[in-house]
């Protein structure tokens, strides 16, 4: 014992953590991963600059950044403030908060298929808004004051029901990754007949409308679809940095975290549950966007050199993501695309990468 | 049946009082009794299925027993706080796996988690409990290596330094020497021997390898069918007459010539003559 709890010698450095100290607060300092922070926030903000000038009335650069600083003319600032920032921000925040959720599951589930598009949470959170689109549609002014306003709150209660029958039904004295994954994309099949048979019963008008919410756009969103993102991020996000410490030990296997002092199954449940709200929420702001979920927090991951995904730097990869995705969708072709169809068309060949890679390892 | 039980005193670090134990309906351990002191390192003992895993999950409050109580320090180990077990108890799981790329520094230090919370991640105690943990392994010049690409008797190297970077007194192995070949089983046992003398540790492991538990325990404790066949001392466990009634094994029971302890040297299923 009297080995092992001397005072440390002077230099008593761990190769690879360099401590960052301040009173009772101290961290690993990861210069990479600052660094990959602040390239992902500058790529951030010049998608957003660049998709707000884009459009029918071109802005300059110059002129966007003029009028987020306080400047331009009257029309500028309505084309930029009430039209594009909306829209722009609306991207960003529904990406982040897609990423984290993803950063989260498959952090969780440790493994990187399970994020909340592929394992059926997205789709939970869709089922029960198209539901109310196509239901709510049909009762005339009281249905559509529920369809807009209580869309963000029933793709909430979807996604939570979706992700605790999930969660039911691949828990086996703890929670294997890959049968979490196999469960979740059994959900995902089922629901997406729901969606269908929903879609197939509805009136045109709705039917059409929740098709184009179904596939994830940005197109037309104002400030009243900014807000309900920007609050569940300010709640959610710092939630999810402080359960982030609990990841660490969850990713050694439920014995092993047990054994390190965690109580696994409540810091699981209340990992979920964030992750869920964040997925739910970025949802009923814009659809199930594909794949940003998915992608983002391997980038991340990989960009930080990280052994699981990273939370802070899914979040910002994950917005640059969405919005330069959004530049894309906006002027690749003459008329605006929908954005989760560009998300698709990138991440649907990453998807594709995973699972060739998952059988490889499957057989050795 | 099952042994005696010594008086309760401060010695006594852990105590299965009849326990029983199982897994849904199949009962897997049942009536046991065990006590481990401070200061020893006791080996458990059996031929595959006996219970010797589940009898450790549950000493290391991984699995509750269906009736029976296990003991900390006196103290039942299911009303405590998780947290403080882990202060005081580290567990390392058969063949534990870590995440793809992460680094021996990183998981040694994870070994800190009992003692950390999100806004302290890495202080100076940290700092020091990991560096001596790998020192004392010496596996400091693998820190920034990920744990992945190291053979497997440096892998268990770390895991073990993780146990020690956790700072308990008290240390459950289970089959540490899994997938090792017999120069790696030795190397790790010997560390396992310095954690004892030279760390003061008190230890408890699961063991296959009959020969190396006589030699590197204090104390074995021999089990079938869920219960205690014989504890104590490892001459007088591993007998001829115990080889046979546990493991239906025909051996021999010559003393080791390196270090005097009981050696197994099986007959065979036919012996000749």
């Amino acid at each position: 014992m009297a080995v092992l709890t001397k005072a440390g010698p002077a230099g008593s450095r761990v190769p690879g953590r360099p401590a960052l100290r301040r009173g009772r607060f101290s961290v690993v300092w990861r210069p990479r991963t600052v660094l990959v922070l602040a390239l992902a926030a500058l790529a951030l903000f010049a998608g957003l600059v660049v998709n707000i000038g884009r459009g029918d009335f071109p802005i300059s650069i110059g002129e966007v950044v003029a009028v987020l600083l306080g400047g331009g003319d009257r029309g500028q600032r309505f084309i930029v403030l009430d039209l594009r920032l909306p829209q722009s921000l609306t991207g960003a925040l529904v990406g982040g908060a897609l990423a984290v959720s993803g950063a989260i599951t498959q952090a969780v589930a440790r493994n990187p298929l399970a994020s909340p598009d592929i394992i059926g949470i997205t789709m939970g959170a869709s089922a029960t808004a198209v539901f109310v689109i196509v239901v709510g549609g049909g009762f005339g002014a009281v249905g559509g004051l529920l369809s807009s306003a209580g869309l963000p709150i029933a793709a909430l209660v979807g996604g939570l029901l979706t992700a605790a029958v999930i969660y039911g039904l691949s828990w086996r004295k703890g929670i294997q990754g890959f049968r979490l994954v196999l469960v979740g994309i059994g959900i995902n099949a089922m629901l997406l007949a729901v969606v269908q048979w929903l879609l197939v019963v509805a009136e045109l008008y709705e039917a059409a409308r929740a098709t184009v919410w179904l596939t994830g756009s940005l197109n037309a969103r104002g400030w009243e679809h900014v807000v309900p993102v920007a609050l569940a991020l300010v709640v959610l996000v710092p939630a999810a940095l402080v359960l982030a410490h609990a990841l660490g030990a969850l990713q050694f296997g439920d014995d092993t975290a047990r054994g390190l002092g965690m109580r696994v199954d409540r810091a699981r449940t209340w990992l979920l549950v964030v992750a869920v709200g964040l997925a739910a929420v970025a949802t009923a702001s814009a659809g199930p966007i594909a794949f940003v979920a998915l992608v983002a927090p391997q980038i991340a991951q990989r960009l930080v050199g990280a052994a699981r995904p990273p939370i802070a730097a899914s979040l910002l990869v994950g917005a640059a993501l969405t919005v330069l995705a959004d530049v894309v969708a906006r002027t690749a072709l003459p008329a605006p695309l929908p954005v989760g169809i560009v998300t698709a068309v990138i991440g649907a060949p990453y998807l594709l990468y995973l699972l060739a890679r998952h059988g490889r390892e499957a057989r050795t | 049946m099952t042994e005696v039980l010594t008086p309760v005193d401060a010695a006594v670090r852990l105590r299965a009082e009849q326990v029983r134990l199982g897994y849904g309906d199949r009962v897997v351990v049942d009536g046991l009794d065990l006590d481990v002191v401070a200061g020893t390192v006791t080996a458990v003992i059996g031929p595959n299925g006996c219970g010797k895993s589940t009898l450790l999950r549950a000493l290391g409050r991984l699995l509750r027993p269906d009736s029976g109580q296990v003991l900390l320090d006196g103290r039942r180990i299911d009303r405590m706080a998780t947290r403080e077990v882990a202060t005081i108890l580290g567990v390392l799981p058969q063949a534990p796996s870590a995440p793809e790329g992460l680094t021996v520094a990183d998981l040694v230090a994870r070994g800190r988690h009992p003692h950390q919370a999100w806004y302290r991640q890495w202080s100076s105690d940290d700092e020091d409990a990991v560096h001596q943990a790998l020192e004392w392994t010496g596996i400091l010049d693998l820190a920034e290596r990920p744990v992945d690409e190291l053979s497997g008797g440096q892998r268990q190297r770390a895991w073990i330094s993780m146990a020690l970077a956790q700072g308990t007194d008290l240390l459950l192995l289970d089959e540490p020497t899994t997938f090792l070949d017999l120069a790696h089983q030795v190397d790790v046992l010997e560390l396992v021997r310095r954690l004892h003398s030279e760390a003061g540790r008190t230890v408890v492991m699961v063991l296959h390898d009959l020969n190396l538990a006589a030699r590197y325990a204090d104390r074995l404790v021999a089990m079938r069918d869920g219960r205690i066949v014989a504890a104590g001392p490892p001459h007088e466990v591993i007998t001829e007459e115990l080889l046979l009634e546990v493991f239906g094994l025909d051996a021999r029971v010559i003393p080791d010539p390196v270090a005097g302890t009981p050696l197994v040297v099986p007959v065979g299923a036919r012996p000749v003559g």
